[in-house]
């Protein structure tokens, strides 16, 4: 704080503050981590990764689907299927609305996104987290829309690849998400039988039942620089331990460390490790 | 040892009470009041019934973790033979919140693996109560591998608050061995049967509930998540659990209406520790029917079917793509 700012009452301060913080939309944005002002084409060009410090900001689910499958060949799988409201679920809002009301915000009909296409012509079936949609919450469409896409990976002998950022399984369908962690983790014992490989890409944040179940059985795992990641959110943890909890817990970088993680992929690069990750496992040519 | 009664069991309470000082003044007069005595004892039964049949999802949580409801070393001791425990995941420690081992069940060789939790503060604390670290799950799993090694039927006792939130538990991978167990269970070749007799909190309790056939006590409960977490994230206010309860559908009834599980297993009026004998009677029966019936399906059949509806699971709709 300089001497000036230390002479000012605090009211005045108060009106200086908020009007720094107010970056306009559009053009330019300020990165969270390194506060550096960043022109937004160029974040646009750079996998939504700050140019200056590396921060990898959380990026839509089809944005990275983009990222990873070559342009040709793509076709979506099991957005035939779409949410209902089993137990007619109402909280401060009908869980009826909250689908609607993120569809519309969203522009898409639930959570994950999965479509087969090719990686640097490796065949691939990617299942992909929409974050924003109820927080990438697992229900019993992410559940069925995972296992389609498994099946649609063992029919054309494809490598299959999921990118989490979810917050866990979705409470307002109770008991039936909770069963989606039992269902998707069954489908994989189907794609090892066939010898096809599984990657599960982690990214910011992957919790709970989403964490605790196919997130955490990939035959490789590998995680983006900086990802939350963890069974139990780090609040309720501080609650239960009435401790601070260590620097960068369960950060991707906490997860190496203990040996839950093959190793951290920047975006920039993650399809091309993946690619060669998916050749040697399926013994395939290498692709340039 | 005396019960102790929830909030809405107060009639009950103040009943039995009277029931007991009634007992106490015929034990010292020359005064026959034995009938008295019978007649409240069947308005106690009545108002008992009367009770238990409506009870709400938030009453029935609270019978689910009743202090002296019975746990799984009860059941263990109450239903099994020649149980021997077995400790360790063999990689890092002994969880005491999961106990397993091999015992008979009628006779039968079975492997027994539950969740437990403490009767008294410092075993509760011991049992860490009921919440498991990614060394109880690993050791569950480990015992899992052992019944299909030796072709033993497996039977799962549930009753956790839920996965332990720790910061070692995180460090050790606490979701890496949730996520194998239900991979592994998921495949296992030998039938399994899990029987939630308290509390089913969310992963911590799938970990060992993906069976070929899930029973639940009466009052019983299964949830995604604790009535209390869900109302605090969800209502803003843990006040509102009582709400989250009835909302999430976490009743062994309901879930047997929706069709996630498979059967409801009837308590002693009152609930399991009202009559634990009875209880174990009851539930010994069902267990006998359905291992019996499991171990008659050839194995690959059994797989299959298991397999089969784990991918049913969900409730969702199919539209016609655009």
């Amino acid at each position: 704080m300089s001497w000036l700012q230390k002479l000012l009452p605090p009211k005045i301060k108060r009106a200086i503050g908020p009007s720094k913080k107010n970056v306009p939309e559009g053009l330019w944005s300020k990165c969270q981590s390194c506060e550096s002002v960043l022109y937004r084409t160029d974040l646009d060009l750079n996998a939504e990764v700050c140019p200056k410090c590396g921060f990898h900001n959380r990026i839509s689910a089809r944005a990275r689907l983009n990222l990873l499958l070559d342009e040709h060949g793509r076709s979506e799988i099991g957005s035939e299927v779409q949410p209902i409201d089993p137990l007619k679920f109402k909280d401060s809002k009908r869980y009826t609305e909250r689908i609607k009301q993120s569809q519309q915000e969203v522009g898409e009909t639930d959570s994950l996104i999965v479509m087969q296409g090719s990686m640097k012509s490796v065949p691939v079936v990617i299942a992909s987290f929409e974050f924003k949609f109820m927080g990438g919450s697992m229900g019993s469409v992410v559940g069925e829309r995972f296992v389609r896409g498994v099946q649609a990976a063992i029919e054309s002998q494809s490598a299959f690849i999921c990118i989490s950022a979810s917050g866990g399984a979705r409470m307002q369908e109770g008991l039936f998400s909770l069963m989606q962690m039992a269902k998707t983790s069954a489908a994989l014992t189907a794609l090892s039988k066939k010898g096809l490989p599984y990657i599960s890409v982690l990214t910011d944040p992957t919790m709970g039942g989403v964490s605790a179940s196919f997130a955490m059985l990939g035959d490789i795992i590998v995680a983006e620089p900086q990802a939350l990641i963890g069974f139990a959110g780090p609040r309720v943890i501080e609650q239960t331990v009435r401790e601070t909890l260590p620097d960068g817990f369960q950060r991707a970088e906490f997860l190496v460390e203990h040996g839950a993680v093959d190793m951290i992929i920047d975006r920039r690069e993650m399809k091309d490790k993946l690619a060669n990750i998916l050749t040697t496992l399926m013994r395939l040519p290498i692709t340039t | 040892m005396k019960t102790s009664f929830l909030d809405f069991e107060q009639p009950i309470a103040e009943l039995e009470s009277k029931i007991e000082e009634l007992r106490y003044v015929q034990d010292d007069s020359a005064l026959d009041i034995s009938n008295e005595i019978d007649q409240l004892q069947l308005k106690n039964r009545n108002l008992t019934k009367e009770i238990y049949s409506k009870l709400t999802a938030w009453q029935i949580s609270q019978v689910a973790r009743h202090p002296q409801r019975p746990y799984t070393l009860d059941y263990i001791q109450g239903m099994f033979t020649d149980f021997e425990e077995l400790h360790g995941d063999r990689a890092f420690a002994d969880d005491p919140a999961i106990v397993g081992g091999i015992a008979r069940f009628a006779g039968e060789p079975v492997v027994v693996i539950g969740h437990q939790k403490g009767r008294d503060v410092k075993e509760r604390q011991y049992r860490n109560f009921g919440m498991p670290r990614p060394e109880g799950y690993r050791k569950a799993l480990r015992l899992y591998r052992m019944a299909e090694k030796f072709g033993l039927p497996i039977i799962t006792l549930i009753d956790t608050p839920g996965a332990y939130p720790g910061i070692g538990a995180e460090e050790r991978g606490q979701s890496e061995a949730i996520a194998r167990n239900l991979y592994v269970m998921a495949e296992l070749k030998t039938p399994i049967i899990g029987v939630i007799i308290g509390e089913g909190g969310s992963g911590g309790a799938l970990a060992l509930g993906v069976v070929d056939h899930l029973m639940m006590l009466q009052y019983s409960t299964y949830s995604v998540i604790s009535p209390e977490g869900c109302a605090s994230i969800l209502w803003k206010s843990a006040d509102q659990a009582s709400v989250a309860a009835e909302t999430l559908a976490i009743t062994a009834p309901r879930l047997k209406t929706l069709g996630l599980i498979d059967r409801v297993v009837t308590e002693p009026m009152g609930g399991a520790h009202r009559s634990p004998e009875e209880m174990m009677q009851t539930l010994k029966r069902a267990l006998t029917d359905e291992l019996a019936r499991l171990k008659a399906k050839s194995l690959d059949h059994l797989i299959e079917q298991r397999f089969e509806r784990l991918m049913s699971y969900g409730s969702f709709k199919e539209v016609k793509p655009k």
